[in-house]
C-alpha cells in the first residue's frame, strides 16, 4: 500500500479521468453495464452467466482480501462462510416451499432481501464464533485452526441428510424481489453488479477509515501497534466478522444464481480458490479481488471447455504465477501511467 | 504528566538462565533514571517486563502507585506507559507522519470508526506534525518509513512514543547506531523532556548517561549491583570491576 | 471389550497420523515451510505400493516400491518447488503447495481413475489373534502399531543421538542461527524433506489395505495432521507423537461411540449422520 501526503494527492485528483488508468477503469465500468447487450450482439449467451459468477466471487474475494490482504491474517477457512451463506438461503427456501419451520420456529422465506440479510447474519455470527477462538493464535497455528474449523463445518453439512447432505440442496426457483424479476438472468446480473459495487465502495471506505488504518498497522507491525495502545484481538475480530458477512452475501447470491447449494461450497479447496483469487489479483489492493476473480473464473471455464483434466493445467498455471510474480495483477495495473506506484 | 515507577523483587528465569535476579528499583516522578550494565546484563529483558511484553516470574511493578503487573502491554500504554525499541519497530508502508498520526488517533480513542477517511483527521495530523517537528523530523514527514535512515527511525520512535502523551517513558538504547552528531541531537531532545515525563533510559553511551541522569542503576547478570547518582557510580568499585574486569585501576 | 478394541484402533490410527505429523512438523520446524502437498506423498506411497503389489504379488516389494516412489517424489518436489519457497511468506507457500495438490491429484486421476482401489492385505498378515479372552484383534493392525512405535523410537534415537539429529533440533529452535553457523543447509533441508516424504509414503502404504486407495485420500488425514502439529508444537517430534496418539484415540472413539450417545438425543438416521461427520 502506498501513501501520499495530502498535497500530492490533491494534485493527482485534479485530473483523474484523463490518465490512461482512468480510461481503463471507465472502459471497464461501461463494459460491465453494457455486457448483456454486448452478449446479445456477439451471440454468446454464456457471457452473462459467467460475468454473474465473476461478480459473486469478486464479493467473496473482496471480503477475504480485507482480512488477508489488508489485515495480514492468513485465514484458510473462508469458504465456510461462503457456504453457510448459501445454505442459509437454501434452507430458508426449502422451509418456505414446504411450509415447515427451521428448528421448529424460524419460518422459511423466498424473499431475496430477507434471505440475503439472513445469510450475511449467519456469515457474521459464524465468523464471530470461529474468529473468537482462532484469533487467539497467529501464524501457522492460525492457518491450521481456521482450516480445521472450516472442515468441521463442511463435514457437518455433509452429514445433514435433512438438507441434502452430500448431494446438496436444490432450489426450484430463485428468491423473489418486489418489482424486479430476479428469475430473469439479465436482471439477476444487474442485481449482482449493484451489490458488488456496494460492497466495493464499502470496502474502500473501511480500508481508508481509522479502523482500516489500525488494521493495516497490525499487519505491518503488531508489536508497534501494541506499543501505542492497541489491543490487536478486537480489531482483527471485527474485521473477521465483517469478512464473514461479505462471504455470506456472496454465498447467498451464488445459491440463488445456481439454484443449488452443496457442501462443496465450503470445502477447503474452495477456500484455496478464494485465496488464489486474492493473491492473483494482488492482495491488499482494492481492484485485486476483482481482477483475481475474473481471471480464475475465466481460466477455469476456458480450461474446462478444452479438457477434462483442466485442474492439472489450472494447477500448473497457478503454480507458475505464485512462483514467478509478486504482487499479482494489480501491481501490473498500478504501473500504468496515472497510477500511484 | 509524570508518574513514579516502582519495581519490587522482579525475577525472571529462562530455563537455567536467570535474566532478572530480584531487581528492586524506585524511580521518582519526573526524574530520569538510567540503567546501565555490560551486554547481556538483562537490561532489555527488564524493560520488556515493565512494558508488559514479558511476564516476570515474581515481583511487583507499580506505575504511579498502581500495580500494572497483570495488565497486558497495550493496557499499560493506556495507563501512560510508552517505550521505544532497541531494534526500531515501525510501520514501513506508511509515512513518518502516518506513523505518528496513528499513535495520536489511538490515544484519542475513536479507532472503531469505519467511514471517515483517517488521513483527513485534521487534528491528529496537526498534532503529529508537531511531534515530528519537536524531534527534528519535520522534513521527512511525508517520506515512507521504509526509505528513511536508521538514525531518523530512532527519532521517529521517540516522536511516536511522545504522541501517546506518556507519564512514563522507557527508552531502550535510543542512541544505538547513531553518529556522534545524531547522538548529540538525541541528548538535547531528551534533556528537554526531563521533568515533563518520567524516563527510564537504558544506554551504553556514557556521555549521554552522565549528562542526563538524575540517578543511575547498574545491572550485572540480572542483578542491580549499585544505584546512585553519577558521582557515586563513577566511584563504585564493583561497577568498575563489572565493566573493566578484575585488576584494573 | 469393544472399548479396548476401539482403543487399539485409535492407537493404530494415531500411529499412522504420527507418521504424517512427524514429517510435517520437521519440515515446518526446520525449514519454516508449510507443505500442503504432504498428503500427496501419502497418496503416492499408497498408489505405488498398490501397483507393485498388483504386478508382483509381493508385499515386501510393494513396500519398497512405495517407499521409493514417495522418496523420489519428495526429492523432485523439493528440488522443483519447495526449494524456492524457503524465503517466501506462508501465504505463498500455502498457495504454491495447494497448486501442487491440484496437479498431483489430477495426474493420479488420469493414471488411476477416480474409483477407489481396494488393496488386499498380505496373506500372512491377514489373520486375527486373541490378545485377551474375548478380545480378538487383526494381526495387520497390530503390526501397524508395532511398526509405528518402531519408527517413533528410531526417530527419537536419530534426533537425540546423532549429528544429523542435533542439526535438526538446532534448526527447529533457531533456523537462522544454523545457517549462520555455516552448516550446509541445502543438504540438511533436502534430507529432512526426504525423510518427511518417506514417512508420509510409509503411512500411505500401510493405510492402503485398511482404508482403500483413492485420489484425495491424503488431504483428509493431512488436515488432522496439521492440527496435531499445532497442538504438539511446531518442530517437536515428541509433541507430534503424543498429539497424534491422543487425536487418533479421540477420533476413533468418538466415531465409534458418538452415534450411540446422539441417539439418546435425537432420531436414528440424523444421529448417525451427525456423529459420523462430527470428527473429521
Amino acid at each position: 500500500m502506498t501513501s501520499d501526503s495530502l498535497e500530492t494527492r490533491t494534485l493527482k485528483q485534479a485530473s483523474p479521468i484523463l490518465t490512461l488508468r482512468g480510461v481503463v477503469i471507465a472502459a471497464l465500468v461501461v463494459a460491465l453495464l453494457a455486457l448483456p447487450a454486448l452478449a446479445k450482439v456477439f451471440n454468446s449467451p454464456a457471457a452473462v452467466g459467467l460475468a454473474t459468477q465473476v461478480l459473486i466471487y469478486a464479493i467473496a474475494a473482496m471480503s477475504l482480501n480485507l482480512i488477508l490482504g489488508y489485515g495480514g491474517m492468513v485465514a484458510f477457512g473462508h469458504a465456510a462462510f461462503f457456504g453457510l451463506g448459501g445454505y442459509a438461503v437454501g434452507i430458508l427456501y426449502q422451509h418456505s416451499a414446504d411450509n415447515t419451520a427451521f428448528l421448529g420456529f424460524v419460518s422459511g422465506t423466498d424473499s431475496l432481501m430477507v434471505a440475503v440479510v439472513a445469510a450475511m447474519l449467519v456469515g457474521a455470527l459464524a465468523a464471530a464464533a470461529i474468529g473468537s477462538l482462532s484469533l487467539r493464535t497467529s501464524g501457522v497455528p492460525f492457518i491450521m485452526i481456521t482450516l480445521a474449523f472450516a472442515q468441521m463445518v463442511f463435514f457437518l453439512f455433509v452429514s445433514l441428510k435433512a438438507y441434502g447432505g452430500d448431494d446438496g440442496l436444490m432450489m426450484r426457483r430463485r428468491d423473489i424481489l418486489p418489482f424486479i424479476n430476479a428469475r430473469d438472468d439479465t436482471a439477476y446480473y444487474y442485481i449482482c453488479v449493484g451489490l458488488a459495487a456496494c460492497w466495493f465502495v464499502f470496502t474502500a471506505l473501511i480500508v481508508r477509515s481509522r479502523f482500516g488504518f489500525v488494521l493495516s498497522g497490525l499487519r505491518q507491525n503488531e508489536r508497534r501497534m501494541i506499543a501505542i495502545g492497541i489491543a490487536p484481538y478486537r480489531y482483527r475480530l471485527v474485521a473477521f466478522i465483517v469478512a464473514g458477512a461479505g462471504a455470506g452475501l456472496a454465498g447467498a447470491l451464488m445459491a440463488n444464481y445456481l439454484r443449488f447449494v452443496s457442501p462443496d461450497m465450503m470445502h477447503w479447496s474452495k477456500s484455496g480458490e478464494l485465496m488464489m483469487m486474492v493473491i492473483l489479483g494482488g492482495a491488499g489492493t482494492l481492484a485485486g479481488p476483482l481482477l483475481g476473480a475474473a481471471t480464475m473464473v475465466l481460466l477455469e471455464t476456458v480450461l474446462a471447455a478444452q479438457t477434462e483434466n483442466w485442474q492439472l493445467y489450472l494447477g500448473c498455471i497457478l503454480l507458475a504465477i505464485v512462483m514467478l510474480t509478486r504482487g499479482g495483477l494489480a501491481a501490473l495495473f498500478n504501473r500504468l501511467p496515472g497510477g500511484r506506484s | 504528566m509524570t508518574a513514579s515507577l516502582e519495581l519490587q523483587g522482579l525475577c525472571k528465569r529462562f530455563g537455567g538462565l536467570t535474566a532478572t535476579d530480584n531487581v528492586s528499583l524506585s524511580v521518582a516522578a519526573g526524574s530520569l533514571h538510567a540503567l546501565i550494565g555490560p551486554n547481556g546484563a538483562g537490561k532489555t529483558t527488564l524493560i520488556n517486563q515493565v512494558a508488559g511484553d514479558l511476564h516476570p516470574d515474581m515481583g511487583k511493578i507499580r506505575l504511579g502507585g498502581i500495580d500494572i503487573g497483570e495488565l497486558p502491554a497495550w493496557q499499560r500504554v493506556r495507563h501512560g506507559l510508552a517505550r521505544t525499541f532497541q531494534i526500531t519497530q515501525v510501520l514501513p508502508d506508511y509515512t513518518a507522519l502516518d506513523n505518528v498520526a496513528l499513535a495520536v488517533q489511538v490515544r484519542q480513542g475513536h479507532s472503531f470508526r469505519f467511514l471517515a477517511d483517517a488521513r483527513k483527521n485534521r487534528d491528529a495530523r496537526e498534532q503529529a506534525a508537531q511531534y515530528l517537528q519537536d524531534v527534528g523530523l519535520a522534513s521527512r514527514s511525508s517520506s515512507l518509513v521504509s526509505e528513511i535512515g536508521h538514525g531518523e527511525r530512532k527519532q521517529l520512535e521517540l516522536a511516536v512514543a511522545l504522541a501517546t502523551r506518556p507519564s512514563l517513558l522507557l527508552l531502550d538504547e535510543p542512541m544505538a547506531g547513531l553518529s556522534p552528531l545524531e547522538s548529540q541531537e538525541m541528548i538535547d531532545q531528551l534533556a528537554k523532556l526531563i521533568g515533563k515525563v518520567t524516563i527510564v533510559l537504558v544506554e551504553h553511551d556514557m556521555d549521554a548517561v552522565f549528562a542526563l541522569a538524575d540517578r543511575i542503576s547498574v545491572l550485572v547478570y540480572g542483578r542491580v549491583v549499585a544505584t546512585g547518582d553519577g558521582d557515586d557510580i563513577r566511584a563504585n568499585e564493583e561497577v568498575r570491576v563489572a565493566y573493566l574486569g578484575e585488576g584494573h585501576d | 471389550m469393544i472399548v479396548l478394541e476401539q482403543l487399539l484402533n485409535g492407537v493404530q490410527f494415531g500411529v499412522t497420523l504420527f507418521l504424517m505429523s512427524a514429517g510435517l512438523t520437521l519440515i515446518f520446524g526446520i525449514m519454516g515451510v508449510i507443505n500442503l502437498a504432504h498428503g500427496s506423498l501419502y497418496m503416492i506411497g499408497a498408489y505405488a505400493a498398490a501397483l507393485v503389489a498388483a504386478y508382483t504379488g509381493s508385499f515386501g516389494l510393494a513396500l519398497l516400491g512405495g517407499l521409493a516412489a514417495a522418496a523420489t517424489s519428495g526429492v523432485v518436489i523439493e528440488f522443483v518447488v519447495v526449494r524456492r519457497l524457503y524465503d517466501r511468506d506462508h501465504l505463498d507457500q500455502v498457495l504454491a503447495t495447494f497448486a501442487l495438490i491440484l496437479i498431483i491429484n489430477q495426474s493420479a486421476s488420469m493414471l488411476f481413475g477416480r474409483q477407489p482401489l481396494f488393496v488386499s492385505m498380505p496373506a500372512m498378515l491377514s489373520g486375527s489373534v486373541t490378545l485377551l479372552p474375548g478380545l480378538v484383534y487383526p494381526v495387520y493392525r497390530l503390526i501397524v502399531i508395532g511398526l509405528g512405535l518402531l519408527v517413533a523410537a528410531g526417530l527419537f534415537l536419530l534426533i537425540n543421538y546423532t549429528r544429523v539429529g542435533m542439526l535438526v533440533r538446532a534448526g527447529a529452535t533457531h533456523r537462522q542461527m544454523v545457517r549462520a553457523l555455516g552448516v550446509n543447509v541445502r543438504w540438511l533441508y533436502t534430507v529432512v524433506f526426504g525423510l518427511g516424504a518417506l514417512l508420509a509414503g510409509l503411512a500411505g502404504i500401510i493405510a492402503g489395505p485398511i482404508t482403500s486407495v483413492q485420489v484425495g485420500m491424503g488431504e483428509q488425514i493431512l488436515i488432522l495432521a496439521f492440527v496435531v502439529v499445532v497442538i504438539g508444537g511446531l518442530g517437536s517430534v515428541r509433541g507430534a507423537f503424543f498429539g497424534a496418539l491422543i487425536a487418533g484415540i479421540v477420533d476413533t472413539l468418538s466415531r465409534a461411540f458418538l452415534p450411540m450417545m446422539f441417539r439418546q438425543l435425537m432420531d436414528g438416521s440424523n444421529a448417525d449422520a451427525l456423529a459420523s461427520g462430527w470428527c473429521c
